[in-house]
C-alpha cells in the first residue's frame, strides 16, 4: 500500500498530460470536428518546450519554464489551424488532415533539432520543471484548473451551450444565429493549445530533452480518454486518471510486490483494450456528439 | 439539366481539379517545391537532396562518376512494404472505410511470421510459404474484427484500429519476449529456410536485400487490381463504398463487404509485415516502437488515388524518399525533410478536396447564374 501512495506524485506527472490534452480533444469534438493529430500537435508542443528551455534556462533561470509552456502552447495552437482550415473552411475529410499533421510533426521537429542543435534530438536541459509540495509537480494543478474552467465554460456559460449545439446539430445552432464555422475554429484552436501545453508538461516532467516517437502514443491515449469518458468532463476527467495510472505502472510495476507477476505490456495495453471493449458496450447508446467528424456545409440541409 | 449546366461551367483548374491523377502529381511537385526551399533556407544546397534521389533510383553517384545496382535493389526493398501498406489502406478506402490499423496488422503479421520462424517446420520453401501465409491470416483476422464491430456494433473504424494498433505493439513485444534466447531488443537469429532471401535478385542488384517479398508485393498489386475492378466481390465492396444504404437495397451483404474489405486490408498490411521482417532482417525484433509503415501507407493510398497503379507508383515514389535518407544525411541534408514532404502532401490532398469541392460549387453557381433560359 504504501508504494502504491509513493507513485502518487508518478501517477499524477503521467495523468496531466493526457488529462490536458484530453480536454482539448473533448472541446473539439463537442464542436463537431474529430481531432486525431492531438499526438503530432503534442509533439510540436513538446520540441518548443524543450526547445525553449535549453535556450533560455541559463539567461532566464526559473522563468524560462513558463516562457516554454507558454510557447510550446502556441506552437500547437498555430498548427492546428492546418486542421481547422482544412476540416472547417474547406470541409475536406477530418481525418486526412489530421493524420497529416501526425506525420509532419515527427519531420518538422526534428528537422528543426537538426539545424539548431546539429543532431537528431534538442540539447537536454539541465532544469526540468520543479516538484512542488509533496513531489507533486505544478503539471497537475494545471490540468486540474483547466479541467474546472473547461466544465465552467462548457456547462455554465452561453458560448459553451453554443459549443455544444454546433457538435450536435450544426443546422439548427446555425438557424438561432450561431457562426458554426467560426465556433468550430475556436474549439479546434483550443484543442491544438491544450494538446500544445500537454506536450510541454510532458517533456518537462518526464524527460530532460526532445527526440524522435517521444510521445510515443500519449496522444492517441488521450483520444481514448475522449471515447472512454463519454465526451463530458467529469467522465474524460476519470477516464485520464485511469490511463495515466496505467500508464505509471507499465513502468513501475517491477517495484510493486502484489503485481510483479504481471508484465509491463499488460499495463501498457489496459487504455486501449479498456477503450475497445467499452465503444463495443456503449455502442447503440447516444454519447458521441452527433454530428462529430461531419463538415457542415452553410445553407445545406 | 443541372449536371449539363454543371459541365459547361468548368473552368480548366476545375477539369484539372477532376483529374485525380494530376492532382496527386501536382500535389507531390508541390510537397518537393517546399521541400526544396526549406532545405534552401536553412543554408544546405537542395541539388545535394535531387543527387541523392537520382543515386537511388539509378544507382549513378553523379559526384564521383560511379554506378552501383545495389542502390535501386534497395529502393525497391524499402518500397515494398509501403506498397503493400498502401494497398492495405487503399483496399479499404475503396470500400468507404479509413483503415488507420494498418500499423497494427503489419506488427501482427510480422510477430506470427517471427514465431513460425522458429517454431515452424525447417523445409525449405515450405518453411517460409506457411509462415507468409499464417501471418497474412492472423493479420486479417485482426483487420476483420474491426469490420465486425463496425459493421455490427457501429464501431468508429478511426477509433478501433488506432486501438488495435497499439494493442498490436505491446502483445507483440510480450510474446516475442517469451521465445527462448530473445533479449530486450532481438531475437536469436532465424533459420535460413524462413528466409525471402533471393540469389538471383541479389546478383541483379550486387547484393542488396532485395528478396523474394518483392515478387509477393507485384502479386499483391495485380490482385488488387483485379479482385477490385473484375469480380463481383470487388463490386459489391465498391458498392459499399459509393453509398451504403443504395448498397443494402440492391441486395449486397453490407456487413459481409465491411468484415471481408477490412480483412483483406489487413492481409496485404501483414504481408508487408512478413516481408520485412523475413526479408530485410534476419532476427525477429521486439518492437519498442511503431516501425511507420502502417501510417506511411496511408500517405501512399492517399497519392495513389487508391487505385491499384496509383498505389504501386506512389509506394515506389516514397520508397524512394525513404531509400535516400542515409545518402541525404551523409551530404549534410537533414533526412527528416523526407518525412516533411510525405508530412506535406496528406495536408495538401486533404486541402486538394476542399479545394475541388469549392471550385466545382462556384462553377454551378456561375453556371447557373449564366443561364437563366434553362429556368
Amino acid at each position: 500500500m504504501s508504494s502504491a501512495l509513493n507513485l502518487l506524485p508518478s501517477i499524477l506527472m503521467m495523468v496531466s498530460p493526457i488529462l490536458i490534452a484530453a480536454l482539448g480533444g473533448m472541446i473539439s469534438e463537442r464542436s463537431g470536428v474529430v481531432n486525431i493529430a492531438l499526438e503530432g500537435l503534442m509533439g510540436f508542443g513538446a520540441f518548443a518546450a524543450a526547445a525553449a528551455n535549453v535556450l533560455l534556462e541559463e539567461r532566464l533561470p526559473g522563468a524560462s519554464i513558463w516562457i516554454a509552456l507558454a510557447l510550446a502552447t502556441a506552437l500547437g495552437a498555430l498548427v492546428s489551424l492546418i486542421h481547422a482550415f482544412a476540416s472547417i473552411s474547406l470541409s475536406a475529410d477530418q481525418v486526412v488532415s489530421g493524420t497529416g499533421i501526425n506525420l509532419l510533426a515527427n519531420g518538422v521537429t526534428i528537422f528543426l533539432c537538426q539545424v539548431i542543435f546539429k543532431q537528431e534530438r534538442t540539447r537536454s536541459f539541465r532544469q526540468g520543471m520543479r516538484a512542488g509540495p509533496g513531489g507533486i509537480y505544478p503539471t497537475a494543478w494545471i490540468a486540474l484548473a483547466l479541467l474546472v474552467a473547461v466544465w465552467y465554460l462548457l456547462y455554465k456559460r452561453p458560448a459553451g451551450l453554443r459549443l455544444r449545439a454546433c457538435g450536435e446539430n450544426p443546422q439548427a445552432a446555425a438557424s438561432a444565429g450561431i457562426d458554426v464555422r467560426r465556433m468550430r475554429y475556436w474549439a479546434v484552436l483550443a484543442s491544438g493549445a491544450f494538446a500544445g501545453l500537454a506536450g510541454g508538461c510532458l517533456v518537462l516532467t518526464q524527460t530532460i530533452e526532445y527526440k524522435e516517437n517521444m510521445i510515443n502514443g500519449a496522444g492517441f491515449i488521450a483520444l481514448a480518454a475522449v471515447a472512454f469518458g463519454r465526451w463530458i468532463p467529469k467522465g474524460v476527467a476519470g477516464a485520464s486518471c485511469l490511463f495515466g495510472a496505467a500508464v505509471a505502472f507499465a513502468i513501475y510495476v517491477v517495484n510493486i510486490e502484489a503485481l510483479r507477476a504481471l508484465p509491463p505490456e499488460f499495463f501498457s495495453i489496459l487504455p486501449y483494450a479498456i477503450t475497445l471493449v467499452t465503444l463495443v458496450a456503449f455502442s447503440g447508446k447516444d454519447y458521441a456528439p452527433r454530428a462529430a467528424g461531419q463538415s457542415y456545409e452553410k445553407g445545406a440541409s | 439539366m443541372a449536371r449539363r449546366a454543371a459541365g459547361l461551367g468548368r473552368g480548366p483548374i476545375v477539369r484539372l481539379a477532376g483529374s485525380d491523377a494530376a492532382m496527386s502529381v501536382l500535389v507531390v511537385i508541390l510537397g518537393f517545391l517546399v521541400g526544396t526551399a526549406l532545405v534552401a533556407a536553412v543554408g544546405r544546397d537542395p541539388a545535394n537532396m535531387y543527387r541523392a534521389i537520382i543515386q537511388v533510383v539509378s544507382g549513378f553517384d553523379l559526384t564521383r562518376g560511379t554506378w552501383n545496382a545495389r542502390y535501386i535493389g534497395e529502393w525497391l526493398v524499402a518500397s515494398t512494404p509501403l506498397v503493400l501498406c498502401g494497398l492495405s489502406m487503399a483496399f479499404a478506402a475503396r470500400a468507404g472505410l479509413f483503415n488507420i490499423g494498418a500499423e497494427g496488422q503489419y506488427i501482427v503479421g510480422l510477430t506470427v511470421a517471427q514465431f513460425v520462424a522458429f517454431y515452424g517446420p525447417p523445409v525449405p520453401i515450405l518453411h517460409w510459404v506457411l509462415a507468409v501465409l499464417l501471418g497474412m491470416l492472423a493479420a486479417a483476422a485482426w483487420g476483420g474484427l474491426v469490420g465486425f464491430l463496425k459493421a455490427r456494433y457501429a464501431v468508429s473504424e478511426v477509433v478501433a484500429t488506432i486501438m488495435m494498433n497499439y494493442i498490436a505493439l505491446y502483445l507483440s513485444r510480450y510474446l516475442t519476449m517469451l521465445i527462448p534466447g530473445t533479449n530486450t531488443y532481438k531475437t536469436p537469429s532465424f533459420p535460413a529456410t524462413v528466409r525471402l532471401g533471393n540469389a538471383w535478385l541479389e546478383g541483379l542488384t550486387n547484393r542488396s536485400r532485395l528478396n523474394t517479398g518483392f515478387y509477393l508485393m507485384l502479386a499483391s498489386v495485380l490482385f488488387f487490381w483485379f479482385l477490385m475492378e473484375k469480380t463481383r466481390t470487388g463490386f459489391a465492396l465498391r458498392a459499399t463504398g459509393f453509398n451504403k444504404d443504395a448498397a443494402r437495397c440492391s441486395g449486397i451483404d453490407v456487413t459481409r463487404s465491411t468484415v471481408l474489405s477490412m480483412a483483406i486490408s489487413g492481409a496485404f498490411a501483414g504481408l508487408a509485415g512478413c516481408a520485412v521482417c523475413l526479408g530485410s532482417f534476419g532476427y525477429g525484433r521486439v518492437l519498442a516502437g511503431l516501425d511507420n509503415y502502417g501510417f506511411n501507407g496511408i500517405a501512399v493510398a492517399l497519392v495513389g488515388n487508391s487505385s491499384a497503379p496509383g498505389t504501386f507508383l506512389a509506394g515506389l515514389l516514397f520508397g524512394m524518399l525513404q531509400s535516400a535518407q542515409p545518402l541525404m544525411q551523409s551530404r549534410q541534408i537533414p533526412k527528416e525533410v523526407t518525412y516533411i514532404i510525405s508530412g506535406l502532401v496528406v495536408v495538401f490532398i486533404s486541402l486538394r478536396s476542399g479545394f475541388g469541392l469549392i471550385l466545382e460549387a462556384r462553377a454551378k453557381q456561375l453556371a447557373r447564374k449564366g443561364k437563366p433560359r434553362d429556368e
